[in-house]
């Protein structure tokens, strides 16, 4: 449905005097298969929303090729914009105007005609259970209200593939739980979702494919399950005082460490094993102990091998 | 066909939100009925012509040029707030024609100022202006080129520099020169002979004798077609400028 080919993007930008070039995204190869839900997973300026911006014909490639939905991106951009829905990052919708309106011009925008639009924006708001704020001015939403909208616009011309650029960032917990039933509707009816995410659990949960961007680059792609069994061992959480944290750190520098405010995670081939001698060598330094608990790897541990840094740091 | 179907649609919303906050008309209004209430009086003697009505037939077109000119450069502050809300990029990402996004908006400037301009005609009546409509028409036709012009600079301008407060000093340095130079609040008959060499390179200064000369009833004065033709021109280009400014890549 989505296949790209060494995507590159880097914009200069100007401080003062000085140019300074962003290398954001520099050559992306990816394929996205029919009906799943695709998720790219990165922190903030890892040129997740410059890649979706590329593939959206907002901006044109530096260099690399695309093809989205059987049409191809440098040759016939047009096409593009007929087969895709796309959700910016920062909303899209306007103070004064409602739910309603927004969704028939946008219908409209796309060709279809007035009763047309019409009944298409009273469908999509039925299925986003938008009707009742319907005819309400957008500025009176809540936030998940208004993501809602911004989705609904995405897809109201029933494309093949949408776009979804941080669906769930700032929403409250109730309301992420929703957006996620929305965005798995959307694949239920056939569509092809790409979500970009820094949130791990969303990428774990909601996603079929992932691939980890860091630093404009893939660095690594498949299904959350493939990923996690990527990496050999277990990891063993050590639960402290916080005071206490430094001391264990210097007791534990035989292990592959990474250190939290109030634990310290250890990678190791065989947990079972490793826990006693882990505890004997902490019980010999005097640390006090809170807790051990014994995981498998979560994604942010294959971000971590794969970067050396934290997601939930970066 | 697209291109006109695209046009209304962004032009009926564009529309529809101006009217839903009617404040802004009387806003528009209101300052220019103030110059008209209070600023034309000083003017027969200023201009030593023998009747209020001739000091109107100078300055009410003056007046209303002057409208076109600043309502159209100040429209960019709206594009800015719809970049910044994402408005534009939705639409980007439809089929839209890109062309149909200047023109549905520039096309609502036009109408508002229209709006306007025919307010103070009306008023302007009560103290004995008096004008023959097609001349009526031609100059609102010349307001309306103004203002297309303008706005779509204020519209391109907008989408390169993307905030406020580049736009405001940007668009201040503009209209200043462009005031002044014109001959606009007052004719340069009386000015020196430098300050009218200026003023002749300045395009305003030609759309402002030609509205004058309208209104003055002199209809064959070649300053009508000039400046007609300088301000069709440059509307044009402007326009086209904007529109291809829509269609790049916008933040
Ligand atoms: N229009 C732009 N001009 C200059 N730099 C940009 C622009 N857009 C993005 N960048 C830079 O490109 C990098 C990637 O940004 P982005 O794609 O927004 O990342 P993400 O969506 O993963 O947070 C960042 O360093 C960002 O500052
Ligand atoms: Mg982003």
């Amino acid at each position: 449905m989505i296949e790209t080919r060494g995507l590159r993007k880097s914009f200069v930008s100007r401080q003062g005097r000085e140019k300074k070039t962003v290398e954001a995204v520099r050559g992306v190869d990816l394929t996205v298969a029919e009906g799943e839900i695709f998720g790219f997973l990165g922190p903030n300026g890892a040129g997740k929303t410059t890649t979706l911006r590329m593939l959206a014909t907002l901006i044109v490639p530096d260099d690399g090729s695309a093809t989205i939905a059987g049409a191809d991106l440098r040759a016939d951009p047009g096409e593009v914009r007929r087969r895709i829905g796309y959700v910016a990052q920062g909303g899209s919708t306007w103070d004064d105007s409602t739910a309603r309106e927004e969704l028939v011009l946008q219908a409209r925008l796309y060709g279809a005609s007035k009763s047309d639009a019409l009944a298409r924006a009273a469908r999509v708001l039925e299925g986003f259970q938008l009707t009742e704020y319907a005819d309400r001015k957008c500025k009176t939403y809540s936030g998940g209200q208004r993501r809602r909208v911004d989705i609904a616009l995405g897809i109201i011309h029933e494309p093949k593939v949408v776009f979804l650029d941080e669906p769930t960032t700032g929403l409250d917990p109730q309301s992420r739980a929703h957006m996620w039933d929305e965005i798995r509707r959307l694949r239920a009816e056939g569509m092809t979702v790409f979500i970009t995410t820094h949130y791990l659990d969303e990428a774990d949960a909601l996603c079929d494919r992932i691939s980890i961007m860091d630093n404009g680059e893939i660095v690594a792609s498949g299904t959350p399950a493939e990923l996690k069994r990527e990496i050999s061992g277990d990891v063993v959480r050590v639960g402290l005082p916080v005071d206490a944290v430094p001391a264990a750190v210097q007791a534990l520098t035989s292990y592959k460490t990474e250190t939290y405010e109030d634990n310290v995670r250890l990678y190791v081939e065989d947990g079972a094993v490793a826990i006693p001698q882990i505890l004997r060598a902490l019980d010999a330094a005097g640390v006090p102990l809170g807790t051990v608990e014994l995981h498998r790897p979560s994604l942010d541990d294959v971000f971590l091998t794969k970067t050396g840094r934290s997601l939930r740091e970066s | 066909m697209k291109l006109l179907r695209d046009t209304s649609l962004i032009f009926n919303r564009q529309m529809q939100l101006l009217l839903r906050n009617p404040v802004w008309i009387l806003v528009g209004v209101f300052q220019p009925v103030m110059y008209l209430l209070l600023f034309a009086p000083l003017l027969k003697p200023a201009l030593q012509v023998p009747t209020n009505a001739e000091a109107y037939e100078i300055f009410v077109p003056g007046l209303l040029v002057l409208l076109a000119i600043f309502g159209g450069l100040f429209q960019g502050f709206g594009l800015i707030a719809e970049l910044r809300a994402g408005v534009i990029e939705r639409s980007r990402v439809t089929p839209v024609s890109r062309l149909a996004l200047l023109l549905g908006r520039s096309l609502r400037d036009v109408v508002s100022l229209i709006a306007q301009a025919v307010i103070i005609t009306l008023l302007a009546l009560v103290f004995d202006l008096r004008v023959f409509v097609p001349n009526l028409l031609l100059a609102y036709l010349m307001l309306a080129l103004i203002s297309l012009m303008t706005s779509a600079l204020s519209y391109g301008v907008a989408l390169v520099v993307k905030s406020e407060d580049a736009l405001a000093p940007l668009m201040n340095t503009v209209a200043q020169p462009v005031l002044l130079l014109s001959g606009i609040l007052l004719p340069l008959t009386y000015a020196p002979g430098w300050l009218q060499g200026v003023a002749d390179w300045n395009p305003f200064s030609w759309a402002v004798n030609g509205t004058r000369a309208l209104f003055r009833g002199d209809l064959g004065a070649p300053d009508v077609w000039q400046g007609l033709l300088i301000m069709a021109v440059l509307a044009v280009v402007a326009v086209g400028w904007a529109a291809r400014e829509f269609a790049r890549s916008v933040r």
